[in-house]
Formats: C-alpha cells, structure tokens, sequence
C-alpha cells in the first residue's frame, strides 16, 4: 500500500494546457447544449491550438455522472467528435461530484504507470438534460401492456393504468440523495454545520464572497480557461452567467431553506447551482513534453482519494487533503493556493472548521492535534461553485485546471484542488509550478 | 477498403458457364454465371475511371441479351465492377458528333431496341447500383425488373439530361412514368434533379435500399422471389388518363413557364408534349421520345450546354497532378463572405477555425452554417459532425495549424497589409495564403510581404453556397504553383477555379460592370427597372442587371466601378451616387432602385413601357465588347475559361454557352457592326474593341 502511494515520486506528470466551457446556469427547462456537445465545444478549440494531432493522444478520458441514454461511454462519443480518429481509446468514469477529477487522476496514474504520454481528461454534465424517468410501477405496466397479445388481455391491461403511474422519477433529485443513509446532498451539509456550529450568517456571508470574487476576476479577465461556446441560433456563451455580482447577506438571508424546509439554514443562495458545463485538460509525460515541445502549466506531484461517513460527505477534503499532505510533508502554511469545491457554504466552512478542530483532527484524521486554519485570502480567490455552478462531472476538472491559472497569475508555487464526494469520499490533488 | 465489393460470387469462369460468357471475352462487360444460374454482369468500361455507356458497350451489351434470349438464366443482375458507381449515363463525345436528326434518330432506335429486349426477357433483371446512376445508367436499370441501390450518400439517381439541353432518350420517359407515375416522374425529369438513396426508394425508383454488406443477398432475394415489376398506385395510374393528361400537361406547361422559356430550354416542354400526346401507349409513347430527342440532339441550345458541361469538367480536373489536399482551413472575417466560405468548407469535410475580432460577429455566421448544414445533409448525425468540424475562433489560435488561410475582411488596404504581415509570420511553411479581396490589387498587399509569390487572391462569390465559380487571382509576382495549389484548393471543396489576373474588378465584375452601368444609363433615360430586367432575363440572364444591383448592394457596386474608373474608360451614372447618398444600398437596405418587402422586390407589372430602342443591344454589347478587352488583354487565358466564368459566376444564359460563345455563332462581324451603330447614336462607350480584328483572323 505504501508502496503505490509513493509511486508518484521521481517521475513527473505536466498539465500542458486546458480550457472549460462557461458554466451556464441550468433555467428550468433543457439547456442549449448536451453533455457530449460540451465537452465537443470545450475541447475543439483546445485540440486545435496545440502542437499536435488530435490523432496522436493517447487516450480520451471523461468524467460524467448523467450522460444521456444517446452517450454510452460519453468518453468515446467526444473522442471521436473531436477529430481523434478511430484509433485513440476512450473511456468514462463515474465517482460522482468527483468525475472530473477521477479522469485527471487516471490519466495521472496511465502516464506514470508509462501507459500512456499524452492524455486528454476532463469532466461534464449538463445537468439541465437531466432525464425523467418512468417510475418501476409504470415500467411494469408498460410491459405487461407489451406483453399482452389479445384484445380482451390488452383491454385488461389498460384498465390497470392510473394516471399516477406517470408521475416522473426526476433522475436529478435522486442523484443528489444518498441511498443508503437517506439524506439529501444539502441535508448532509446541514449535518456538518450541526456539528461545527456554523450558522446562516456564516453560510450566507461565504456565499457572497463566492459571488463578489467571481465578479471580481470577470471583470479583471481572470478566467481565461474559459472557451466562448456557440449554438446553432447566433447565441454565443462567454462567461459563468450564474454570478450575481449584486449580491448580499440582506438579500440571502430571504431565502427559504430548501432541504431541511422548516427549521434547516441550507438556501438555494448558500448551495452551489444547477449548471451544465465541461471542463478539459492536457495532460502529458516528460517525454511527450520534449516531443512535441509543449508549454508546461504546472505539474501533478501528488493525489488522494479518502471515504468517511455518508452523512458527513461535505468533509471529504479534509480527509483526502490529510494525508496527502502528511506523505509530502506539508503544513497548512506551505499551501499558496486553495480550490475546494464549493458544493454547500456550510461545508467548505465544515472543512475549515474540522482542521481547526482538535477533537475532529484526533478522533477523525488520525492526528495528534488541530492540523491549522486556511486562509481565506488563498481560498477560492476567484469564487467557486455557489457563484458560478457546480456541473457535478465537471467541477472536480475545472478546479485543478483553475489553481493551475491561479498559481500562475500569482506567480507562486503549490496549491491543493479538493472535492467532497456524495456518498461519502473526498479527493485532493497537489499542483506545483516549476 | 479491403475487399471488393463487387465480388465475384460463386461465378464460375471456367466451364458451367452459359452460352454467354462461353462463346466471347468482352472488352468492357464480364458476364460469369452463378451456381443458381444467374447470370451476373458486371460493367467494367475499359481505359475509363468512370463506367458510361458508349456504342462499343451497348454493342456488347447486345450481344449478351442475344446470348441470354436464346439461353434463358434464372435471372439477370447487371452491375458495376468500378468502386465509384454504377453508370455515369451516355457517352457525352458521341451525341454532340452525330450530324443531323437522321443520324440521331438512327443511333437512338437501335438503343431504343435493346432496352426493350432487356424489358421484355422472360427472365428476372434486375440492376445492382452501387454509387451514381445516371441518365442513361438509370434508363438502363429502368429496363430491368428490379432497382437495388448502395444506402450511401455517393448514390446519386436520376435523369439529369435537360441540363444538356435533351431529355431522356433510352426510353427512360416512358419507363420512369410507368414505374413510379406521371406525377412523381415527370417533374423529376423536367428539373434534372438527381435523389439520394432513400428518396429514390421512397419514391419507388429503387426496390430495396441496403448497406454495401447486404447487396448481393438482396439481389439474390427478389430474383428468387420473382414478383412482378413495382407499378404505381392506382391514384398515380390515374393521372397517366387519357382525359387526365390534357389538363395535368396545361398545368405542369404553366408551372414550367414560371421557371424556363421555351425558346431558351426547349427540352422539359418537350417532354411533357410527349407524353401528353403518347402517354396512352408504351409504344407510342417510346417512339416519340426517340425521335423529340433527335431533334434536341442538334439544336443550338444543347451543343451549348453539352459545351458547358465539358468545360465544367475541365475546371474540376485541370490541377489533378497540383499535389495538395487541405485538411484545416482558416477564414478570418466572419461576414457573409467569410463565414459562408467557411461553412462551406466545413461541409465538403475540412476543418475550419473562423476568426473575427469578438465572438459576436462569429455568432451570426455559425447560426447561417446551421441552417446550411440542415438544408444539405438532412440527417442530425452529419449536421452535428459539420458544426464540429467548424470552430469559432476569436483569438485566432487556428492561424498556425491551417493549410489554407482565407482573409475575408472589410475591404481596406492598410488593414490587410497588416493582416498578412502577420500571417506570414505564424502561417506553417506550405500553407496558402489568399485574400478574397474583390477590389484590392494583389501587389498592393503582396509588395508588402516578405514572400510577395505566396499570395494568390481566391475570390468567392455570393451566395458561396450557391455560385460554382471561384477567381484565383494572381499578379505578376504570383509562384505559379501557388496558383496552382489555390485552383487544387477550389477543386477540393468542389468550386471552378478560373485563373485570372489581378486588374481591377477581376474577371467576372469588370465584365458585369459596364453591364449594370448601361442598366442604370437606361434607367436614367426613361426605361422603367422592370422592363430592364424583362428584357434582360428575354436574353436569358437569370436575374435582371437592375435588380442584381440592388442585391449585391448599390455601395458595392458603386465602389467597385469607381475602382475600374480609375483604369478604365467608365462613367458613373449620377443615380448610383444619389442613390447610395442618401442610403439605399438596394435589398440589404430595404430599398435601391426597387422596393424590397421580406427580402422581395416590389415590381410594377402595369408599368409604361418605354418605347427606346436598342434596349437588349446595349446591354448585351458592353458585356460582349468587355469580354474581348479582357482576352485582349489576357486576364483570362482563353475564350472558354471566360465563358465558364461568366456562366458560372453570374448565370450568364447558359444556353447560349457564355457570351463568347455567344458572340462567335452571332459573328464577329455583326457585333462589330452592331458596336458601330450602338457608338455612333449613343457615344464612344461602345467603341468596338480593336480585339475583335484578332478574333477573326
């Protein structure tokens, strides 16, 4: 076990470049694009300025949690839309709101195994196509009605349908609850800011930060991952249009809980949006660096992947970032920069909270003390996903692409991108430039 | 591919064949017959790429049905052993030699009776079509039972012989129209328009429609099955009535007069005569097809079309050996011009990176793509592949990866010198570089760069999507195999390229111009622009000058004559000033010299007629006296390359084979003479030009 868990040292893995879709904010009806359209927008115009083929990648790899039924392994339907070619392999992988990280991770782990040199991974959804489903009562009678050959058992058969058969199942709302424990995603993050103590205030006063900070680096063009994307009726995409640069604690504090209804502090303005977005990046061994002479944005030195309780899941971070860190010897202080996906304010707060915590650092993480305070100054300095989404597939790609701009529009050395997982995980990658 | 479609299944060469492959080795069939006693012939015309059917092949073919008729097999499949498709039609070489209607006729009926040797066997036929068929291939596969086509988008069925000037003379009007009915047949003759696979099944032209994987078990199967020919419905059957044809003719005649005139094209109306007349009988019927069509053979308007036609394939196959196939192209400037060129080239299958300075100027370009993609290829699958292929590129991140980079931005010197100081600096060695400049000098920019032989002008024209021609202009400066590799270029994505030299207005508006400036000369005298127009599209223009003016915008026009007037001896009429004054740029406007209402001009039909003279002479002299200046002066290399231009670039009445063409059957001597009494009522502009002299010599 320790063995694998060193493997990274001595061999480097470099993230050459990259690109995201803007994050468009799901509206109640089916976006304009598909989950395979924007991962195609996203990656087209990153593929067409480098210094190589699209042919000469050595895998595709794309996280996504709701392709639709038309994008069975969605990996390879994009692979092949962009131009790779019949001969590039192309797969998909699913942890959840992890997705997108799990294929930078695995892309991570073909080139230092020496599988693969030049790797395009990323995530997506389109959350907005989430589908209805029929529920298992209806699938039943639809399929006692197929089955029924003559006229008096088919008449027999349509005497059985009620009109409550079709109520739809929403795939979407019950991706975002979690089976075994029976909690919904913003009920788990409800849990944490139980245990921590935090409060609305709090919640609320994180998630105009998130939006003002987003604002902020719009307007000072700090997003330049960003790919304008465009749909066939003269519309173009150029920027997260979740943002709410007017935003404020008065204006949160109106909203109504929506998980806990009666007496929770979880809002729809303190959670991260319902958004459809995609997310790419480069990723490529030293040798394929020298071959095709390619820029180097920053370089993978180290991941994790952690599991805790499913009802606790907003805390995953701090148990991948623990240790992750312990193996590479790093205190808080040694950390310039921070992603941590903002799926709920209350447990990016949790997060925070939990390493200040000496009694959580002992009895949880497996430490002797409280492990030390992030700095809010280096957390998420341009927003995260309250302000501008959270396309569960994507957001785990976007925000190690993101540090990498980060870091280097800093200019400084070491960050963590983090992501807690639904179901109870959490994952962390550790980003240097050179 | 690895393995030939055309198999040769289970055919035995050796000995169990039939009388038919026995006796004689063909030149350009090869007959084998199966186990099942079937006898397979597939057409492999010698020492062509393409198979056609020429005498030597019907001859064959002649002596096979013979062989067949006195050996019945089980069945007869007649197919292709070439890889591109079935039969492209007649041998084209051999129609336009015949020299009068007698011989016409002579060759016609002897065709006309081996078709209906094939039709009346006692055996299944049937025609395994694996690509085009056309014209006569597909009168060909008429004659057989049974049609099964390659479910490709490369099979192309139909009869496209009225844009010859002709009509379907191997019986195909008959046998269409008995086959699929009158209603469905006849229009499809009357346009020439060729279907795809899955509308020739739906309409009954193909049986069975199946993937290459499938073709020979669905021929095997309907032999076996052996069920009568397909007939039309008895509603379709209706119409083929003895007391239903008059008034189904009158009302197809009128809808046709909408469209061509008759002394113009006489062909569709003569199709729709014939079968008016002797669609009661097949055998009347097939009769009078052979002898319309003999008489269509020698007539002025199809040796001109026929012209044409080879002349088009000259266009497309004169740079074949220019080694060069573009795979990325970048257009910058996402206008009407620049983004339809790069629709355009992401539809015949490239790459294309379109730049313009913010993505709002990129958006309306791409929504255009859409709707061209939609029109062209039908199918969602290929239209999300072209929106692929094609990406907006704001930053211009694509310049270094193109192999063809096309400027298409606002007509201004400076900021094209600039551009392509750029480019030059970050295009890959080998790329082209071209502006699709319709004013600007090539030396004006190229002088400029550090490689001035790289830039060749590609000059499209509007609408892209529509207009064949593409004018490679090249200066004195020009790499010649730069121009060679921009024609390759055109050829790739399906366009004319004509060379031309870079001289202001080019080719086809230096011509044009003086054109719609007399228009607008007889505007300013009295004649109303309907009447312009009328006698105009009398003469057999598309589209009328002054309602062409309007819609490739007044300013345009205006701009582009103020550039030829500094070289050339043009006026500019007062009204074209006035009218671009005070904003009326024509269609794009709302309003020039007509009114435009949803983009539809507004015409006076109970206007007063003018009664001046001269109107169609001096319209169709200045155009006739501008193409000889520019032979004189060697814009263009040859009379056919002009004539391809005009008649591919602006639809200059193609029946009469382009204005040189034109010119030559009029005489030279009666256009000069002509000319002489044009400049001496209406002043020196129609002084005949001193290269008429050299044409007759």
């Amino acid at each position: 076990m320790v063995e694998q868990k060193k493997q990274t040292k001595g061999k480097s893995v470099f993230i050459v470049d990259g690109s995201r879709t803007p994050y468009i904010r799901a509206r109640g009806v089916p976006g304009p694009f598909h989950a395979a359209d924007l991962a195609v927008l996203a990656g087209r115009g990153l593929l067409a300025r480098q210094n190589f083929e699209a042919a000469e990648l050595d895998e595709v790899i794309l996280g996504s949690t709701m392709p639709s039924p038309d994008e069975a392994n969605i990996g390879r339907v994009v692979a092949l839309r962009l131009g790779c070619g019949d001969h590039v392999p192309a797969w998909t992988v699913q942890r959840n709101c992890a997705s997108g990280m799990q294929s930078v991770d695995s892309a991570m782990r073909n080139i230092l195994a020496g599988r693969s040199d030049l790797v395009l991974a990323g995530g997506v959804d389109a959350m907005s196509h989430g589908p209805l489903l029929f529920s298992t009562a209806m699938a039943t009678w639809l399929g006692k009605f197929y089955a029924a050959r003559s006229m008096p058992a088919k008449l027999q058969s349509i005497s059985k349908f009620r009109p409550t058969l079709l109520k739809p199942v929403i795939a979407l709302l019950r991706g975002l609850t979690d089976p075994v424990v029976g909690l919904n995603m913003g009920q788990t993050a409800e849990e944490i800011a139980y245990h921590f103590g935090i409060d609305r205030l709090a919640m609320d006063s994180f998630a105009v930060q998130s939006h003002l900070r987003l604002a902020a680096a719009q307007a000072e063009n700090k997003l330049q991952e960003i790919e304008v994307i465009y749909d066939s009726d003269g519309n173009y995409y150029d920027h997260d249009d979740g943002v709410r640069p007017d935003s404020s604690v008065e204006k949160l504090a109106k909203l109504k809980p929506v998980f806990d209804r009666e007496f929770g502090m979880v809002t729809a303005g303190n959670s991260s949006q319902i958004t459809d977005g995609a997310a790419w990046l480069i990723l490529a061994s030293e040798k394929a660096v020298k071959k095709h002479y390619l820029p180097v944005l920053g370089r993978i030195v180290d991941s994790e992947w952690a599991a805790l309780k499913p009802a606790e899941m907003g805390l995953g971070p701090v148990h991948a970032m623990t240790p992750l860190m312990k193996r590479q010897k790093l205190k808080v202080e040694d950390i310039d920069n921070w992603e941590i996906n903002e799926a709920f304010a209350a447990q990016v707060l949790g997060c925070i909270a939990a390493w200040k915590d000496s009694k959580y650092c002992r009895d949880e993480l497996h430490l002797r003390s409280a492990f030390g305070e992030i700095d809010q100054q280096k957390l998420n300095v341009n927003g995260g996903a309250i302000a501008l989404g959270h396309p569960v597939g994507s957001s785990g790609a976007r925000i190690v692409l993101h540090l990498c701009h980060v870091l280097e529009q800093a200019n400084v050395k070491r960050g963590i991108a983090s992501i807690c997982i639904g179901g109870g995980q959490g994952g962390a990658m550790l980003i240097e430039r050179d | 591919m690895y393995r030939r479609w055309a198999g040769w299944r289970n055919v035995d060469r050796e000995g169990l064949g039939t009388m038919a492959e026995k006796q004689k080795i063909y030149l350009n069939w090869k007959p084998g017959t199966d186990e099942e006693g079937i006898l397979w012939c597939y057409l492999d015309v010698a020492d062509k790429s393409t198979n056609v059917l020429s005498s030597t092949v019907l001859e064959e073919l002649e002596q096979i049905i013979s062989a067949v008729e006195s050996d019945l097999p089980k069945g007869v499949v007649i197919a292709s052993a070439k890889e591109n498709g079935f039969i492209a039609g007649a041998n084209i070489d051999e129609f336009i030699t015949t020299k009068d209607s007698d011989e016409a006729l002579a060759y016609i009926t002897r065709i006309h009776d081996l078709f209906n040797r094939i039709d009346s066997l006692g055996c299944a036929t049937l025609s395994l079509i694996n690509g085009f068929c056309l014209g006569g291939g597909l009168e060909l596969a008429l004659a057989c039972r049974y049609r099964v086509a390659l479910d490709d988008p490369k099979t192309r069925i139909g009869l496209p012989e009225v844009m010859l000037g002709i009509h379907p003379g191997f019986g195909g009007t008959m046998r269409l129209i008995r086959l699929i009915g009158a209603v469905q047949a006849i229009p499809l003759m009357l346009t020439g328009r060729t279907l795809d696979a899955r509308k020739a099944k739906k309409l009954g032209v193909i049986d069975k429609i199946v993937p290459e994987r499938q073709m020979q078990r669905a021929a095997l199967n309907l032999i076996r099955k052996n069920a009568p020919r397909r007939t039309p419905s008895t509603l379709q059957r209706l119409a083929n009535h003895d007391l239903v044809r008059p008034l189904l003719a009158k009302y197809m005649r009128s809808e046709l007069r909408k469209k061509a005139n008759i002394h113009h094209y006489p062909a569709p109306f003569a199709i729709i005569d014939l079968w008016e007349q002797k669609g009661g009988s097949e055998k009347g019927m097939l009769k009078a097809e052979a002898e319309s069509v003999a008489k269509l053979f020698i007539t002025e308007t199809s040796r001109s079309l026929v012209r044409l036609f080879k002349l088009q394939d000259r266009l497309k196959s004169k740079n074949s050996d220019v080694d060069f196939k573009a795979k990325h192209i970048h257009v910058i400037g996402a206008g009407v011009m620049g983004g339809d060129i790069a629709a355009w080239c992401a539809l015949q299958g490239l790459t294309v990176t379109l730049q313009d300075r913010e993505p709002k100027f990129i958006a309306p370009a791409m929504k255009r793509a859409h709707k061209l993609f939609k029109r062209k290829l039908k199918q969602t699958r290929l239209v999300t592949a072209a929106m692929d292929r094609l990406i907006p590129d704001h930053k211009a991140l694509g310049v270094e990866k193109a192999d063809v980079i096309i400027e298409a931005i606002v007509e201004n010197a400076e900021a094209k010198i600039g551009l392509f100081k750029e480019l030059e600096s970050r295009a890959k060695e080998g790329a082209i570089l071209a502006t699709n400049t319709s004013s600007i000098p090539l030396n004006e920019i190229s002088q400029h760069l550090k490689n001035a032989e790289r830039l060749t002008g590609i000059h499209f024209f509007n609408p892209v999507a529509k207009m064949q021609l593409v004018e490679v202009i090249h200066s004195a400066q020009t790499g010649e195999h730069w121009v060679d590799k921009a024609s390759a270029f055109c050829q790739q994505i399906s366009r004319l390229p004509v060379p031309v030299v870079s001289s202001p207005g080019f080719l086809v508006n230096r011509i044009l111009t003086p054109y719609l400036l007399e228009a607008v000369a007889l505007w300013e005298e009295g004649v109303p622009a309907e009447q312009i127009d009328k006698v105009a599209k009398k003469f057999g223009m598309p589209m009328g000058p002054v309602e062409l003016a309007d819609t490739v915008g007044l300013d345009i026009c205006l701009s582009v004559s103020q550039n030829m007037a500094a070289t050339l001896n043009i006026t500019i009429p007062e009204k074209l000033h006035q009218l671009v004054d005070a904003g009326h740029l024509g269609k794009k406007s709302g309003r020039g010299f007509y009114q435009y209402e949803k983009g539809k001009a507004k015409k006076d039909k109970n206007m007063t007629i003018s009664s001046l003279p001269d109107i169609e002479d001096r319209m169709v002299m200045r155009i006739l006296n501008e193409c000889v200046a520019c032979l004189d002066e060697g814009i263009v290399e040859d009379k056919d390359l002009l004539d391809a231009g005009m008649v591919f670039g602006t639809g200059f009445a193609p029946f009469r084979g382009g204005p040189m063409n034109y010119a030559l059957n009029k005489g030279t001597g009666d256009v000069v003479q002509t000319l002489n009494d044009l400049e001496s009522k209406y002043g020196e502009r129609f002084c005949a030009h001193k290269g008429w002299q050299q044409l007759d010599s």
